[in-house]
């Protein structure tokens, strides 16, 4: 339970930080929540460790034109307190509230969550629900991967060797969108068996637009394009009906959290729920404008 | 690999030691500067018996390397009070017989402490909660509540 030896670099700015990620068996460090317990089991054995934890380009919560800028170095309880995420996204702060455990959202960052790739995670799906793209930087310069292209498989990114996460930039919802967030986990800061993230925006009872995410169902968090789709224009009474079907395209994991099964029967459950509460808030928001 | 130097400020007061960048910060505290108040159970970031507080905010010392220490505020277990002069947690903790084999307590301790200053707490079920990263195999967790329902009622002003 002791990790292997490396050497410890700490940069404190990104052009030493992506100088020191280029070395064969580099790994970055931000909160460590699930790296230190990879090498304490001695699963991965990097030859250097690039503590980035005190890189300030990493950090900030700011407004950048139509969109909301997260630096990657963020953790998840910064995230879930801060003002202007809670004006313009509260859906971050009701997801982060199913992240672990305090000392763990205390230290664990957003950039850390989305290169670990967990697809039951939070902020991949918050990534895939709300359109967010994910900013990189590289000794070659800078690039932004939509988040529905960065995650590929449990634990794999489209992140190439040499790259670090900088920010996740997340566009503004329009005016009156509702949003919300619930999962399913066996003890209270377990994994997700299934986590489910929506937005709907309502015209009276009419849905203008709506959005559903899905996390811990399938490789990757997912939009259910087709449910949306079907919901666009429709009246918000009929979500139960458009939701019924869910997972039948769907093949869960079986798994310790949760049997396929299970799964399965979860998804239509909490993808009725997560559209319904956020069709309430929207329609809250309507009254109090 | 060889040694480098360490300096942090350890519940107030600065301090050096030296050790392998890749030693756990919870073995540091205790094998280094002879802090054993900060108890190891897990070493994976689930059992919360190493909670400590860094630059002001627990984290879990065996998900922290040594060499993330240096130039850190640490406070652990020892900062909180001694025998003869409890911290109010710990005489809460000791008035409703919240522990038993005590081996969680220090953990327990210092997310309490944090806790109270960033929770509302209001009711036992979010005492639950913001426990919930810290086990008791012991499975005293009824009476931890306890204490700490005291420990909100004092704080805010709440008279039984």
């Amino acid at each position: 339970m002791k990790p292997a030896a490396f050497e410890y670099v700490r940069p404190t700015t990104l052009a030493e930080a992506l100088a020191a990620l280029d070395h064969d068996d580099a790994k970055l460090l931000a909160g460590g929540q699930s790296l230190v317990p990879m090498m304490n089991f001695r699963l991965v054995q990097p030859e250097r460790i690039v503590d980035i934890n005190h890189v300030a380009e990493l950090r900030g919560i700011v407004e950048d034109g139509d969109a909301v800028r997260i630096g990657a170095l963020t953790r998840h309880a910064e995230a879930a307190r801060d003002p202007l995420l809670a004006r313009m996204l509260p859906v971050v702060a009701e997801a982060m509230a199913n992240v672990a455990h305090v000392a763990i959202r205390n230290r664990g960052t957003i950039g850390g969550s989305l290169c670990h790739a967990d697809p039951s995670a939070e902020w991949p799906l918050l990534t895939v629900l709300l359109d967010a793209s994910i900013d990189i930087a590289s000794a070659a310069g800078r690039r932004s991967e939509p988040g529905d292209g960065f995650f590929i498989a449990p634990l794999v990114t489209a992140l190439e060797d040499g790259e670090i996460v900088v920010a996740v930039r997340v566009p503004r919802p329009a005016p009156g969108t509702g949003m919300a967030f619930l999962e399913v986990a066996q003890r209270a800061g377990d994994f997700a068996a299934a986590a489910a993230g929506a937005t709907v925006r309502l015209d009276g009872d009419r849905i203008v637009e709506a959005r559903l995410a899905l996390g811990g169902v399938a490789d990757a968090p997912m939009r259910l394009a087709a449910i949306e789709a079907a919901l666009a224009g429709a009246d918000r009474r009929d979500i139960a009906d458009a939701v019924a079907d869910a997972a039948a395209d769907l093949e869960p994991n079986d798994d310790m959290h949760a049997s396929a099964d299970y799964r399965r029967r979860l998804i239509p459950v909490l993808a009725r729920r997560a559209l319904e509460r956020a069709a309430e808030r929207s329609s809250t928001l309507a009254m109090v404008k | 690999m060889s040694e480098i130097d360490i300096t942090l400020t350890l519940n107030g007061e600065e301090v050096r030691a030296r050790a392998e960048p890749r030693m756990l910060a919870s073995d540091f505290l205790r094998d280094r500067l002879r802090c054993t108040g900060t108890h190891v159970g897990c070493e994976h970031g689930v059992c919360g018996a190493c909670t400590i507080r860094l630059d002001g905010v627990t984290a879990r010392a065996c998900l922290l390397f040594a060499a993330q220490l240096d130039g850190a505020r640490v406070d652990t277990v020892e900062g909180l009070g001694t025998v003869r002069n409890l911290h109010p947690i710990q005489e809460a903790f000791r008035r409703h017989h919240a522990l038993q084999c005590g081996f969680c307590t220090p953990g327990f301790l210092m997310t309490v402490a944090e806790i109270l200053e960033t929770h509302p707490l209001r009711t036992d079920e979010e005492i639950r909660d913001a426990l919930s990263g810290n086990l008791c195999r012991c499975t005293g967790y009824e009476h931890i509540v306890r204490a700490v329902r005291d420990l909100v009622d004092a704080r805010d002003g709440v008279t039984a």
